[in-house]
């Protein structure tokens, strides 16, 4: 069992995001995951004055699994239609790590200890603590998110059942696995939806706004999307290149340790050299990463709920002219007319409700996407001139003492 | 050397057992054929006690002195064949270990001289000695077998001894060379090298036999008490200076390739041979202080004419050595600039080549001028390669190699496509080229090379044929290779000099690693090139983003991180072609080198091979011998006297050989080492600096770039 805790500068760093709005009323964050095999167990810590919970305080461990139950209870409510639900986080991925280990491990025999144990070392530090850390972040985004939601007009999620005992349960939640019936159904509810968005893309838009907005979201989506993965291949070569490092200080390592003329002292040294660059250059990679990446990433998927907030709208929209349509016939028929104007009005209020909480949810979300971008490019550029910073240092210190020798 | 004087005592066994005891033939015989395998172990250093005690037993223990002496005489060979500085570090040692192995070589033949003489005693008198050579007398005697054979044994074993030990002979007995030194000379002259020597030797030899005569004779206890004895020690010490004397002047001719030394000479750096001269006279200073004073002491009348030069020549050494050893301590601060510019593509078409311009800039007399040019292409420099390697590489020189040939990269160039491979290709080959041309001149003995400046300066040079991957002389070239790596495996060499026992295995060592280490930065190259790539699409990624984004100042940022991104993604371009150019061709560099120190490390052993070939072929023709000379044959004996002593020059000159490729070799490997860890230093302080740019190149950017993200509402 692994225990990832991180330095607790960085921790603040993501505590703070979740008080970002100021409301004190409730402030979940999450301070620590815990690697147990196959899981990982994320600690839900939150404080509360409202009065529908029960103690001021909760601490509880919940899995990805429980996240994404969460998730999707959340949008199956028709309440929260006309919300941007925020995404579940990606179910993070200990496998690519969990093989290098593993790799790792039958390459032992070949390796000296301390390699080992450095090789080891380096695979936490890069893999699995950034993507505990990834996770958090992205469960503290969600959560200020919906906490978000608690301070608008709507109570919703104050009042939400599953929310409450999402945070409040101190035993596990046990949810249910989806099995395959129900994985094929909601793979077949992605392909109903798709053809559908294209059925009622001929649907002509009456609110400027909305067009507006599905135009934007579709060109930026794809957009982002691009950026995201062009972000993931740079950030994987930088960390690749600060790997090379690290086996160039290996290497250059051996060499010394087999040779006893005066070229050891300067192998030795380079060596120590490009183990400092390796770190620094380690951090860089992965703060960027950390910033630039996991924001692209997450507003990815954003953009993909806000797209699915217009879907679900132009949805209603459809639905709306279909009764329309059905209210005409039943007049021109003269039989069930009550039931079609009922209908009718149902549909035009479920639609009327949507554009009206979509248009502000729409533009909050526009609001919220650009303050994260600010922040992240800001503690991105700081961090890379602190990085680089440091690594100058170093290299003025090493050519130094390269010289007087 | 050592095994010269096997033969010797093989006759004195054979002598002792004829005259005193008929009975013991059969048993004398058998060990003759024989010779009880001695054990290392045996002490060499016995030798001044051991003389009598050994003399007193027969001649078994003579041969057991003389065949573990390759090993004894080794160790402090090795010490004195260091290079001069360490000569000058401890000479105490030296002066110790020298002198023994002097001692060490020459007792056992003055002693096998006179037990020779001893039994030629019933032989009245010189000039039949004198006129026994080869034809004369195949008597059936086998005393005057005997004579001959130590003879041609003791002469055959310095083929040292040359002009130098001819002069000091001549000067030496006057008496006899007058009548004598006439045909002596006219048989050295119509005789082979080898020959030569012996009849010098032989001449000297009656001499000592004359002095000897008078003395008490007969038993072999007197022959070794005469040995000990100051009148006998007189013709060892005056063989120590001429041998001496003999080899520095054998050394110094030797390895002079014909065309160069006159010149070299003449330039104002000192020369390969002027080393090698110069190494001659340490060592002979170290030992003149002791022969001097042996002079005096018991050869007081014979400090002769040849003597004084050595003497002069030996004061001199020391200081004209310490001014050249400064000399190579500043070598690499010397005036000599070279560099490769401009290549340009000459001819169109499969025929057509990369010339390169050669700049040379230089304050150094031996050039014609203080700056010239010339236009090379690549097949000079292999070519350069080769004669240096032909000339130089059996002495033990380590002969900096030239980048490898490529086909693909060069047949890229020729088709013509613009496109950056090609150019980096010969951007790559430009700088490598440039760093052999700069290790070949930094290099003191090649940099003296007729070659080497005729590449530097001569306008037009002959088109080197054999360079060429796919020719004929390539292919032969590349089956010698083959023949040479099959031979390579069969030699198993017991290596009994541990420094370089230890050598040999750190280069293997290392060049394992390095190359581990050069993977490693290949692979960093790789993985930065593949990043800037990334960094580019990303950049344009970003800009893309940028454009779509409806908060203005949002969609300024993106535009301007996109612009960072492109200029980190020119920085990581940079620093990846700093990686190669600076670190992994470094490496790449050294791997070569190190071959080429391994090749060193070849030529070493096939010269020892040759030593160790020689010395069993000369051990079967003394079995063979002993085998005629026990069945009485002796119409054949004087053919195998003569091959014996033929074979017993060549093991004498191969064992030189060795011992001097040996010392080459170190001192090459030593040079190799110290300029190695310096120009390692020099280029990784170079890497780090391109490094510590790009960072400060990282930070001036993202320094700019944080007032955009900030600006974001």
């Amino acid at each position: 069992m692994t225990s990832i805790s991180e330095d607790s500068d960085k921790e603040k760093v993501h505590s703070v995001s979740v008080d970002l709005n100021n409301d004190s009323s409730l402030v979940i964050d999450i301070p620590d995951a815990l690697c147990e095999r196959d899981k990982v167990k994320f600690t839900v810590h939150t404080k509360t004055t409202l009065s529908s919970f029960q103690k001021p305080e909760y601490s509880v461990q919940r899995q990805h699994e429980d996240f994404i139950w969460l998730h999707d209870t959340i949008v199956e409510t028709e309440e929260y239609a006309g919300l941007i639900i925020p995404p579940a986080p990606p179910k993070p991925d200990f496998e690519g790590p969990r093989e290098k280990m593993h790799k790792l491990g039958e390459g032992e025999s070949s390796m000296t200890k301390e390699e080992y144990a450095k090789m080891k070392q380096e695979l936490e530090q890069q893999h699995i603590f950034p993507l505990g850390r990834v996770h958090r972040e992205q469960l503290t985004s969600r959560m200020k998110s919906a906490a978000d939601q608690q301070t608008s007009s709507h109570p919703m999620f104050r009042k939400d059942r599953n929310f409450q005992i999402f945070l409040e349960y101190d035993q596990d939640l046990t949810v249910r696995r989806k099995n395959a019936k129900e994985m094929f159904g909601g793979f077949f509810k992605n392909m109903v939806k798709s053809a559908d968005e294209v059925l009622i893309s001929g649907v002509k838009e009456v609110d400027e706004f909305f067009e507006q907005e599905k135009n934007f979201l579709l060109d930026y989506s794809s957009k982002i999307k691009d950026a995201t993965a062009k972000a993931e291949k740079m950030t994987r070569s930088h960390k690749n290149v600060a790997d090379d490092y690290n086996h160039i200080s290996g290497a250059l390592n051996n060499t010394a340790a087999d040779n006893n003329t005066a070229f050891k002292k300067h192998l030795e040294k380079c060596a120590e050299v490009f183990e400092k660059l390796r770190k620094v250059e380690d951090r860089m990679a992965s703060d960027q990463e950390l910033k630039l990446t996991e924001l692209l990433r997450y507003y990815t998927r954003d953009i993909q709920a806000a797209k699915d907030l217009l879907y679900r709208r132009a949805r209603a929209l459809a639905d709306y002219e279909n009764s329309n349509k059905a209210l005409d016939k039943a007049r021109l028929k003269g039989k069930d007319v009550a039931q079609a104007e009922e209908n009718q009005k149902q549909c035009l209020q479920k639609f009327d409700k949507l554009s009206e909480s979509g248009k502000k949810e729409l533009t909050s979300f526009k609001a919220r996407r650009v303050v994260a971008f600010r922040k992240n490019l800001i503690e991105m550029t700081e961090l890379e001139i602190k990085h680089a910073k440091n690594s100058v240092s170093l290299l003025q210190g090493s050519i130094e003492i390269l010289k007087s020798n | 050397m050592s095994l010269c004087h096997f033969y010797p005592s093989l006759v004195i066994k054979f002598f002792r057992v004829c005259v005193c005891v008929c009975v013991e033939l059969k048993m004398a015989a058998s060990s003759e054929r024989s010779p009880p395998p001695f054990p290392d172990s045996e002490e060499p250093e016995l030798l001044e006690d051991s003389d009598e005690g050994a003399d007193a037993f027969t001649g078994t223990s003579i041969s057991e002195m003389d065949s573990p002496s390759p090993d004894s005489t080794r160790p402090p060979k090795d010490i004195f064949n260091e290079p001069p500085e360490d000569i000058f570090s401890d000479p105490l040692s030296n002066i110790n270990s020298e002198p023994q192995k002097k001692v060490d070589a020459k007792i056992p033949s003055p002693s096998s001289d006179e037990a020779v003489d001893l039994f030629s005693d019933p032989l009245d008198d010189d000039s039949e000695v004198m006129s026994s050579p080869e034809v004369q007398n195949p008597m059936p005697d086998l005393l005057n077998e005997p004579v001959e054979a130590p003879k041609s044994d003791v002469l055959g074993e310095p083929p040292v001894h040359r002009d130098a030990a001819r002069q000091q002979d001549v000067f030496e007995d006057p008496p006899k060379s007058s009548s004598k030194s006439s045909s002596v000379k006219k048989a050295a002259s119509s005789e082979m090298f080898g020959d030569d020597d012996d009849d010098e030797d032989l001449f000297k030899e009656p001499p000592k036999v004359v002095t000897k005569k008078p003395q008490p004779s007969g038993p072999p206890v007197d022959v070794f008490t005469e040995v000990k004895s100051d009148v006998k020690v007189k013709p060892q010490v005056k063989d120590d200076p001429t041998d001496l004397f003999a080899e520095e002047a054998l050394t110094a001719p030797a390895p002079k390739p014909s065309a160069g030394s006159s010149s070299s000479r003449t330039n104002g750096v000192h020369s390969e041979e002027q080393d090698l001269f110069s190494e001659a006279t340490v060592e002979l200073s170290l030992d003149s202080p002791r022969n001097d004073r042996k002079n005096k002491d018991a050869v007081k009348p014979s400090v002769s004419a040849p003597a004084a030069p050595v003497a002069s020549s030996s004061s001199k050494a020391p200081s004209k050595t310490l001014k050249e050893l400064e000399e190579e301590e500043s070598e690499d601060k010397f005036d000599l600039n070279i560099s490769i510019t401009n290549p340009e593509k000459v001819g169109d078409g499969m025929n057509a080549y990369m010339a390169y311009k050669v700049s040379t800039q230089t304050s150094l007399t031996m050039f014609r001028s203080k700056t010239f040019t010339v236009r090379r292409r690549f097949s000079d420099f292999l070519g350069l390669f080769e004669k240096l390697s032909e000339k130089h590489s059996q002495n033990g020189y380590l002969i900096p190699p030239p980048p490898e040939k490529s086909i693909l990269g060069m047949t890229k160039v020729k088709v013509g496509k613009e496109d950056p491979s090609s150019a980096e290709f010969v951007e790559r080959r430009r700088a490598a080229l440039e760093r052999y041309l700069q290790r070949v001149v930094s290099h003191p003995s090649l940099l003296q090379d007729p070659d080497v400046r005729e590449f530097l300066e001569k306008e037009e040079l002959p088109r080197a044929v054999s360079t060429q991957a796919l020719s004929g002389a390539g292919f032969l070239k590349m089956l010698n290779k083959a023949t040479d790596a099959v031979s390579k495996m069969t030699i198993k060499m017991n290596e009994q000099d541990v420094w370089f026992d230890e050598k040999i295995q750190d280069v293997e060592n290392e060049e394992q690693h390095l190359r581990k280490l050069h993977v490693m930065v290949e692979s960093l190259v790789n993985h930065r090139k593949e990043l800037s790539g990334n960094t580019a699409v990303f950049a344009k990624s970003v800009a893309m983003l940028g454009s779509s984004e409806d908060n203005t100042a949002l969609s300024r940022a993106l535009s301007q991180l996109a612009e960072v991104e492109d200029r980190i993604e020119q920085l990581h371009q940079e620093q990846a072609s700093n990686d190669f150019f600076t670190f992994s061709e470094l490496l790449a560099d050294y791997i070569r080198l190190l071959g080429a120190v391994r090749g060193c490390f070849d030529q070493r052993m096939k010269a020892w091979q040759r030593w160790q070939d020689a010395e069993n072929m000369l051990q079967k023709k003394r079995e063979a011998e002993a085998k005629l000379l026990w069945a009485n044959k002796p119409d054949k004996l004087q053919q195998a006297k003569d091959e014996i002593t033929e074979w017993e020059a060549k093991v004498t000159q191969y064992e030189r050989e060795f011992e001097r490729i040996s010392a080459t070799v170190r001192k090459e490997v030593i040079r190799f080492d110290k300029e190695k860890a310096r120009d390692f230093n020099r280029q990784v302080i170079k890497y780090l600096e391109s490094l510590l740019h790009s960072q400060q190149q990282l930070i001036k950017y993202w320094d700019a770039f944080l007032p955009e993200a900030k600006a974001i509402v």
